[in-house]
Parts: structure tokens; C-alpha cells; sequence
């Protein structure tokens, strides 16, 4: 909609400020929100880690052990935990949003919050704890 | 003397001010004042040019939402005992235009309000022979909470997409369209849907949560239209599986 002329005219100098482009560092909440947002880019490197993991095991056996000694080059090491405390970041800020988004209602009324978060956590765990037992053997 | 607290207001004066600058005002620290009744002890006693909006002065009217200490607050609803020993900055809302000192001008939240068609929307009214139209304290509750919204604006001053995207409809207009949508007596959704639905409407909205986190009446605008985002892709996805379905 148009404001009409007569309405601005009364107000010839409204004060506007810019937003600068370093608001997210003014305050530590806006610093963990831009966080959270970064961490989907941990989320992204990790599928493209499992991709490549893929690939190389199909390239065969000297391509995949190529694959594993660059694994264990230290700086990727500290790159992995790096990218890995960032996607425990997201997943754990997403579990705790996921009530909030969806709020479950049972006879009317509204379930509490950790309800609807719990189970979130049940699924990772028993799926973290799934992987690990392949991971280790599977017997 | 009694004790005081000084307050540091942002002044802005078209007339003679390129920019906002503050000025300090020491006031008496009572125990039962508020940053209302400091700024209108100012405007009594110390400088009766100061402009700032305010009316019920008991959390209803939503006119004194300002900034104190770079939060956005409800000034009647805000001791001064909370901050002391000062000083207060208050400040007027973020992200909005100044008019004048603590006064800002809210035009386009007034338009965005009115896009979202905050009312009972019905194709077709019942006879009033028919009677009331019943509810049941359930469907009551469903929209209760997003009705406490009294248009304060803290919550667009907290929100940084509403200060990086002025064309974001925000979390207030969001949080009363849902208050409709949920209305047992309503069935403007779909009209609402359309408007919603655009990259300005929900998707603008990064669930920052701040305006969750500053409402004075518990309003959870964020929630809301996180509700509305599942809403809208379950509508989006019957519409593609039974596009016979809608009209």
C-alpha cells in the first residue's frame, strides 16, 4: 500500500538506521543463532564426506586405504572434530526447536515440551548406538 | 535526598537533529516506578518536550514498547529497580522509523496487520434467528494464547530479519493470523495461506526465537509460525497429491 502524501508531509525526517552487517556480534544470543545457522554447513561436509567415502570404496582397495591414510592426516582429524561438535550443535539445538514447532496435543491439552523432544533423542541415540556396534564389528 | 538513577534518553528532533543523541535525566529511584513513570516524571518536571507514546500504562494498550538497555520492553511493565545503579538507556523501538525522541512511526506494521486479514472471516454469515456461534472450551484454548497480542511491537524490534528485510511481515501479523486460522468460527485460512505463503510471509522467518523470548504476553509469535511453515507444506503437498481437492 502507498502512503498518502499529506501523511508524509508532516513527517519530513523520519530518523532511519542502517542494520550493520556485524549485528550478530552484539550480543552472544545473535552470536549462537549465527552459529546454528553456520552448522548446517558442518551437516553439508559430512554428507560430502560419505559420499566420497563411497566413491573411493568403489574405485577399490588401494583407493579406499588412500582414502583412510588422508583420514588419518592430524589436521583432518581436527577438522572432523571441529565439523563434528558443530553437527552436535545442530542436531541438539534442532531436538530442543522441535517442540516448540510442533506442539503435540493429547485430550485437549498440550503436551509438555521434553515429551516431544525425548523422543527425538531416543531415535538418535538408538541409531548413534546402531552405527557404533557396525562400526566395531557387528557381532 | 532520596535515591535517584539516571536515565539516558535517546532525543531526536527533527528540526535541529541530523541524528538521535542521548540526554541524562536523573529521576527518583521509587520502588514502585517504572521506566514509564520516570520518563513521564521528565516529561513533568525536567522537560516537557520530550515525546514519547504511551496510554493504560497496565500492559494492555501496547503503545509504550521502547528499548531499555538495548532490550525491547514494555515501559509499564519494567521497574526501575531492575537496573539499578543505572544508568537506563532507553531508546525507541528498533528497526523502525523515528519520528520523534522515543516516538516511532509504524505505518507499515499497520499495513502488513491488515494483509493478514486479522478478523473472523466467513464465506457465508448465519441467520441471526441461528443464533451465537458456540465454542467449546477447547477450541477456545487453541487460539488463546496467540489472541493475548496486543501489537507492542518488542517483537519486531527483537527480530533481525525484521531489520535486515523491511518487506518481512513479521512475527506479530504472523502470530494474529494464526490466532484467526485456529478460530473455530473462522474460515479465512486459505485466503490468509496465500498471503502468508510468500518469501516475505513465513519462510522469511530463520526461527531466531527472539520474538518468543521478548514478548510481554507470552504471545510465542515464533512458534506460531513455525506451526504455520508445517501447515503450509502439508497444504502445498495435498494440492500436488489431490489438486481436485481445492477450489
Amino acid at each position: 500500500m502507498k502512503q498518502s502524501p499529506a501523511y508524509t508531509l508532516y513527517h519530513p525526517k523520519w530518523y532511519r538506521k542502517r542494520v550493520s552487517t556485524w549485528w550478530w556480534t552484539e550480543q552472544w544470543r545473535s552470536f549462537k543463532f549465527i552459529l546454528r545457522e553456520l552448522s548446517s554447513l558442518a551437516v553439508i561436509y559430512f554428507v560430502g564426506l560419505l559420499l566420497w567415502l563411497l566413491w573411493s570404496l568403489g574405485q577399490g582397495a588401494e583407493s579406499y586405504r588412500d582414502f583412510l591414510e588422508w583420514m588419518k592426516e592430524p589436521w583432518m582429524i581436527a577438522f572432523n572434530v571441529i565439523a563434528l561438535i558443530f553437527v552436535l550443535y545442530h542436531s541438539i539445538t534442532w531436538f530442543n526447536l522441535a517442540p516448540k514447532a510442533m506442539p503435540v496435543r493429547v485430550g485437549g491439552k498440550r503436551l509438555p515440551e521434553w515429551m516431544v523432544a525425548a523422543p527425538n533423542y531416543v531415535v538418535w541415540i538408538a541409531l548413534s548406538a546402531v552405527i557404533v556396534w557396525l562400526m566395531l564389528g557387528g557381532d | 535526598m532520596a535515591k535517584t538513577i539516571t536515565l539516558e534518553v535517546a532525543r531526536y528532533r527533527p528540526e535541529q537533529d541530523a541524528e538521535p543523541a542521548f540526554e541524562s535525566f536523573d529521576v527518583p529511584l521509587n520502588s514502585d516506578w517504572v521506566v514509564l513513570d520516570a520518563l513521564n516524571y521528565i516529561k513533568d518536571s525536567l522537560d516537557g518536550s520530550l515525546s514519547f507514546r504511551w496510554s493504560c500504562r497496565m500492559g494492555v494498550c501496547g503503545s509504550c514498547g521502547m528499548m531499555v538497555n538495548g532490550d525491547p520492553k514494555l515501559t509499564c511493565a519494567t521497574f526501575l529497580t531492575a537496573y539499578d545503579p543505572g544508568p537506563i538507556r532507553v531508546e525507541p523501538l528498533r528497526y523502525f522509523p523515528i519520528v520523534r525522541d522515543l516516538v516511532v512511526e509504524i505505518t507499515d506494521f499497520m499495513n502488513k496487520l491488515k494483509a493478514v486479514k486479522p478478523w473472523i472471516v466467513r464465506e457465508e454469515e448465519k441467520p441471526l434467528a441461528e443464533g451465537e456461534y458456540l465454542q467449546t472450551p477447547e477450541q477456545l484454548e487453541s487460539y488463546k494464547q496467540f489472541s493475548m497480542c496486543i501489537n507492542c511491537l518488542c517483537c519486531y524490534a527483537a527480530c533481525p530479519v525484521v531489520g535486515l528485510d523491511q518487506h518481512f511481515i513479521g512475527p506479530a501479523a504472523i502470530a494474529l493470523a494464526q490466532r484467526y486460522n485456529k478460530d473455530s468460527r473462522d474460515q479465512g485460512a486459505e485466503e490468509r495461506l496465500d498471503v502468508l505463503s510468500q518469501h516475505e510471509g513465513i519462510w522469511g522467518c530463520t526461527f531466531n526465537g527472539e520474538c518468543t523470548r521478548v514478548c510481554p504476553k507470552n504471545v510465542d509469535p515464533a512458534g506460531a509460525i513455525q506451526q504455520y511453515k508445517i501447515k503450509a507444506v502439508t497444504e502445498w503437498y495435498k494440492s500436488l497429491l489431490m489438486p481436485w481437492g481445492r477450489k
